[in-house]
């Protein structure tokens, strides 16, 4: 580990004060504060760790020395933190600079956070995968407390005591033995030339678990809480620059299609409409390229989706107009019924199914179904970008702001680092934001109009141009023995991967295997898991979760339906079939190496929440009325254990009701405990929309759904009544929470369906099978 | 020409009379608070008052605003109660539909002093919240009225 100073962060205070734009988190309320951080005589504090130890597996290891500028303490005692991560809801602008503050030992209320840029010098910017505390905990604490360090022994020079009889309170450096006690604003200018500790080649001590004052206690809260409340905070949408327009674009409606040719006259007699522009349609692999087609630039937003409606366009063909879901449906079920590639097995399934089928034993196959998904995050994509002498500045609620300076300099044929990529608050993000595709059309646009441009898509656009979760079929099958167990297990998944819009030729989904299916933690002696081959016919991408919620639901609903064929209660199967506690074998990859060394998958924690959801739940205790029943499903992803139990309630039309929901997590350290719950019953929340409402379909390679009339979420009267989380007390390391409470959550209910009415549903959503 | 007020002040428009009221509010009148989700009155983030009640500023044009006093979250006096609760509750996770949600929920309050969990449900569910924060904004809206009752 080595750490150094530099002064970055002004260069990057100024350059986005120049812009006039206003910038995330209200910081115009706080601009005071920065000229405190700006004036002289401040500690900087920068960090970069060496080797990787500190960097998460797969992140760019910062090769130049003005990596990683992290925090400030101006003379007025105001302590600046970078939030290096995007704020899309999960809560990760909070949590890392907490955990700074802890190890610090600051005083959360004179604790400012600065939203970064996008620059490589911050490591890994993108803010998915559930990993941004998990990924950055240790650097974090390493930071905060290098700066503790170093304030003490400044405070140790001037008093001419040694460090060692120095402590900390928040914001305080004391003396105990003579009373001294000194602020961190009024010894900062003397703290930032003190040498750093072991020439940053080693750690410095951490606080013990037991000092922390921040981490893992229930009083945190977001620090946009306020702004969020009062309209004040900003989001992508509401980012301005002067001299702005505004643009819409009519994208083409099949993938892949361009501009034939267009006819905007009566566009341009919209008031308020101004030109036209046609956006080149990119060239596959599709990326995070602009879409193409025609984009309409006015004065104001309306007048921009006004004239779109008056725009006639004809498009050229796409070898995409021919994706039809119902026939594409029965392409995928075709492949999922014969051999596919093989990704992870265990004994000998097909020796297995013969001596069992050969033995009286019984064969149970199934096959699941889940439809393509689309993010709809409440803010649609947008965001505004100025071109302007070969650089670009941008203002976008973007998950990756390092994605937005990649993507933009690829387009526009200049250079990353004259791409500067402010991130707002997201409204949102889900994984959609990390494609910044709307970013870099804002910018294609200004260098043709040689002034800022907005582009705001509308929510019809959202949903028909996403980068959709992908549809899937699986297909299970299982050898189950006299007591009911399973003496083999079969799983084949089939879908268009991810990968595909990265590489058109892309057909497996290597990269999406971990997202639990290569990783089954059951007790089976012969077990196979298959991976069948797809073409790609939209934009694929990751949402919430990804993979994880049509493995989760064919794996878990498949569980009880084994448990139900051998008569047995459902969370006892489910014990059983999860065994007993050990580490499970699995084949790591070497970027895994953290994984394996740190969080193996460990049946006793699966087990555990399994356990305690079911007691929460009241679980084979509560009386079950007709109508009404309870099922469960247990699933791990992105490191965190979670179980899950569904109530439901089925009306006498075969509306479905969820009064009761009972989550317990086990994601190891966390930060903010409240915020934890928050996402777990957000998760149920999501969790319903996909699993009563969810599916996007096409016909001729167009998206059938428009608007949330066609594409409905939970609301407040069809989302669970209570949601109930309890989070498993942990020393272990931190894992992810935003995206771990979604898988279980489908299955869960599915199970609960069946145990109320007896129908057993294999396809998502719900909504798609008339239960009485 | 409209002639209206926006949080007490007096404003006119002559522009495009068929304009949401959203997009004047925001393009024009630069108050960002009131946020864009749908353009069909379907999602409830556009959320404002007119004449003290809840409407979809997204699909109310221009030509139905004059005469009428606007309310938006700029112009709520902070902390308004249900400010409070939505705080001490910790409602938010992304935050982006909340300013509607509350403009929706102190609308409900000012009609129903102490609404029933079926009253919120019935009010609420024109309000979608894609992070799934309802059971968070139910309670928020019980606190609200029980500190103004």
């Amino acid at each position: 580990m080595k750490l150094i100073e530099n002064v970055s962060l002004m260069a990057a205070t100024n350059a986005a004060s120049k812009t006039g734009a206003r910038v995330a988190g209200a910081e115009a309320g706080r601009r005071r504060f920065l000229q405190g951080v700006l004036a002289s005589g401040v500690f900087v504090l920068s960090a970069r760790f060496i080797p990787g130890t500190f960097l998460a597996e797969g992140e760019q290891n910062p090769s130049s020395l003005e990596a990683g500028l992290w925090m400030s303490i101006a003379p007025d005692g105001m302590v600046t933190i970078i939030a290096h991560r995007s704020e899309m809801g999960c809560g990760s602008r909070t949590a890392l600079p907490l955990i700074v503050a802890d190890e610090l030992d600051a005083d959360w209320s004179k604790v400012i956070i600065k939203q970064a840029i996008g620059d490589p010098k911050y490591g890994d910017q993108d803010t998915d995968g559930s990993h941004s505390v998990r990924s950055s905990f240790d650097l974090m604490r390493q930071v905060g407390a290098t700066g503790r360090v170093m304030l003490i022994s400044a405070a140790a020079e001037r008093w001419k005591v040694p460090a060692k009889e120095c402590s900390t309170e928040p914001h305080f450096v004391v003396h105990g033995a003579s009373g001294r006690k000194v602020g961190y604003g009024e010894i900062a200018a003397e703290a930032a030339k003190r040498p750093v500790p072991n020439n940053g080649n080693v750690p410095v001590p951490l606080k013990k678990r037991s000092q922390w004052r921040y981490i893992g206690k229930e009083t945190n809260s977001l620090f946009d809480l306020r702004d969020i409340v009062t309209g004040k905070a900003v989001f992508g949408m509401d980012a301005t620059m002067p001299g702005m327009v505004f643009a819409s674009v009519e994208h083409p409606p099949v993938l892949g299609q361009k501009v034939k040719s267009h006819d905007d006259q009566a566009a341009l007699k919209v008031p308020g409409v101004k030109k036209t522009i046609v956006i080149e349609t990119f060239k596959p692999p599709h990326q995070f390229q602009p879409l193409g087609g025609v984009a309409v630039i006015a004065d104001n937003t309306y007048a921009a989706f006004k004239g779109r409606k008056s725009l006639k366009i004809e498009w050229d063909e796409s070898p995409h107009s021919s994706y039809n879901s119902a026939a594409y449906r029965k392409t995928l079920e075709e492949t999922s019924r014969k051999p596919c590639k093989v990704v992870r097995n265990v004994g000998d399934v097909d020796a297995a199914f013969a001596k069992g089928a050969a033995g009286g034993g019984k064969i149970i196959e199934a096959e699941y179904y889940a439809p393509h998904l689309a993010h709809v995050s409440m803010e649609p994509p947008v965001a505004v970008a100025e071109y302007k002498n070969g650089k670009v500045i941008a203002f976008a609620p973007t998950q990756n702001p390092q994605a937005v300076q990649e993507t933009i300099a690829s387009v526009l044929g200049i250079k990353k680092e004259d791409v500067t990529c402010h991130v707002t608050l997201l409204g949102g993000g889900f994984g959609r934001k990390s494609k910044p595709d709307q970013v870099a059309e804002a910018a294609v646009l200004s260098k043709q109009l040689g002034k800022p441009v907005k582009v705001v898509w509308s929510r019809e656009d959202d949903i028909h141009f996403d980068f959709f979760h992908s549809v899937a079929a699986m297909y299970m099958k299982a050898a189950v023995g006299a007591d009911g167990r399973p003496t083999a297990w079969l799983q084949r998944t089939v879908y268009p991967p991810i990968n595909s819009t990265f590489d058109a030729s892309a057909r497996y989904a290597d990269d999406e295997m971990g997202l639990g299916w290569n990783n089954l933690p059951f007790d089976i002696p012969n077990h196979r898991a298959e991976n069948g081959p797809a073409d790609y016919h939209v934009r694929i991408g990751w949402l919430r979760s990804v993979a994880n919620i049509y493995h989760a639901f064919a794996i878990h609903s498949f569980a009880d339906e084994l448990a139900k064929a051998a008569d047995k209660d459902s969370v006892q199967y489910l014990l059983d079939l999860i065994g007993p506690s050990r580490t499970v074998p699995l084949q790591y990859k070497e970027e895994e190496a953290d994984e394996k060394q740190r969080y193996p998958l460990d049946t006793a924690r699966l087990r555990r929440v399994v356990e305690i959801a079911a007691e929460k739940s009241g679980w084979g205790k509560k009386p079950m009325g007709k109508g009404r029943g309870m099922g469960i499903a247990a699933h791990r992803s992105f490191l965190t254990y979670v179980a899950t139990v569904v109530e439901v309630e089925v009306d006498a039309k075969g509306q479905v009701h969820i009064p009761g929901v009972w989550t317990a997590l086990d994601a190891g350290t966390v930060i903010s405990p409240d915020n934890v719950r928050n996402q777990f019953e957000g998760a149920a929340s999501f969790g319903t929309s996909l699993a009563l409402f969810g599916e996007i379909t096409a016909t001729n390679g167009v998206i059938d759904q428009n608007n949330f009339d066609t594409y409905q979420l939970a609301r407040m009267n069809r989302a669970p009544k209570n949601v109930d989380v309890t989070i498993v007390e942990s020393d272990s390391p931190p894992a992810g929470v935003g995206e771990p409470g979604v898988p279980p959550f489908a299955p869960a209910l599915y199970n609960a369906v069946f145990a109320a009415t007896g129908k057993r549903v294999r396809e998502l959503p719900l909504a798609k099978t008339k239960l009485v | 020409m409209v002639r209206f007020k926006v949080n007490g002040k007096e404003r006119s428009f002559d522009g495009d009379p068929e304009m949401p009221l959203l997009w004047y509010l925001r393009d024009v009148a630069s108050l960002p608070g009131t946020k864009f989700g749908c353009g069909q009155a379907l999602c409830g983030a556009c959320t404002v008052h007119q004449n003290g009640s809840a409407i979809r500023s997204c699909t109310t044009p221009m030509s139905e605003v004059g005469g009428s006093e606007i309310t938006t979250i700029e112009g709520i006096p902070a902390m308004h109660p249900v400010q409070k609760a939505w705080m001490e509750i910790r409602v938010p996770q992304c935050g982006y539909c909340q300013t509607g949600q509350i403009m929706q929920a102190i609308s409900l309050l000012k009609e129903n002093k102490n609404p029933s969990d079926q009253d919120i449900d019935t009010a609420m569910s024109g309000n979608i919240c894609r992070c799934g924060t309802y059971q968070r904004i139910r309670a928020a809206i019980h606190q609200a009225a029980k500190e103004t009752a």
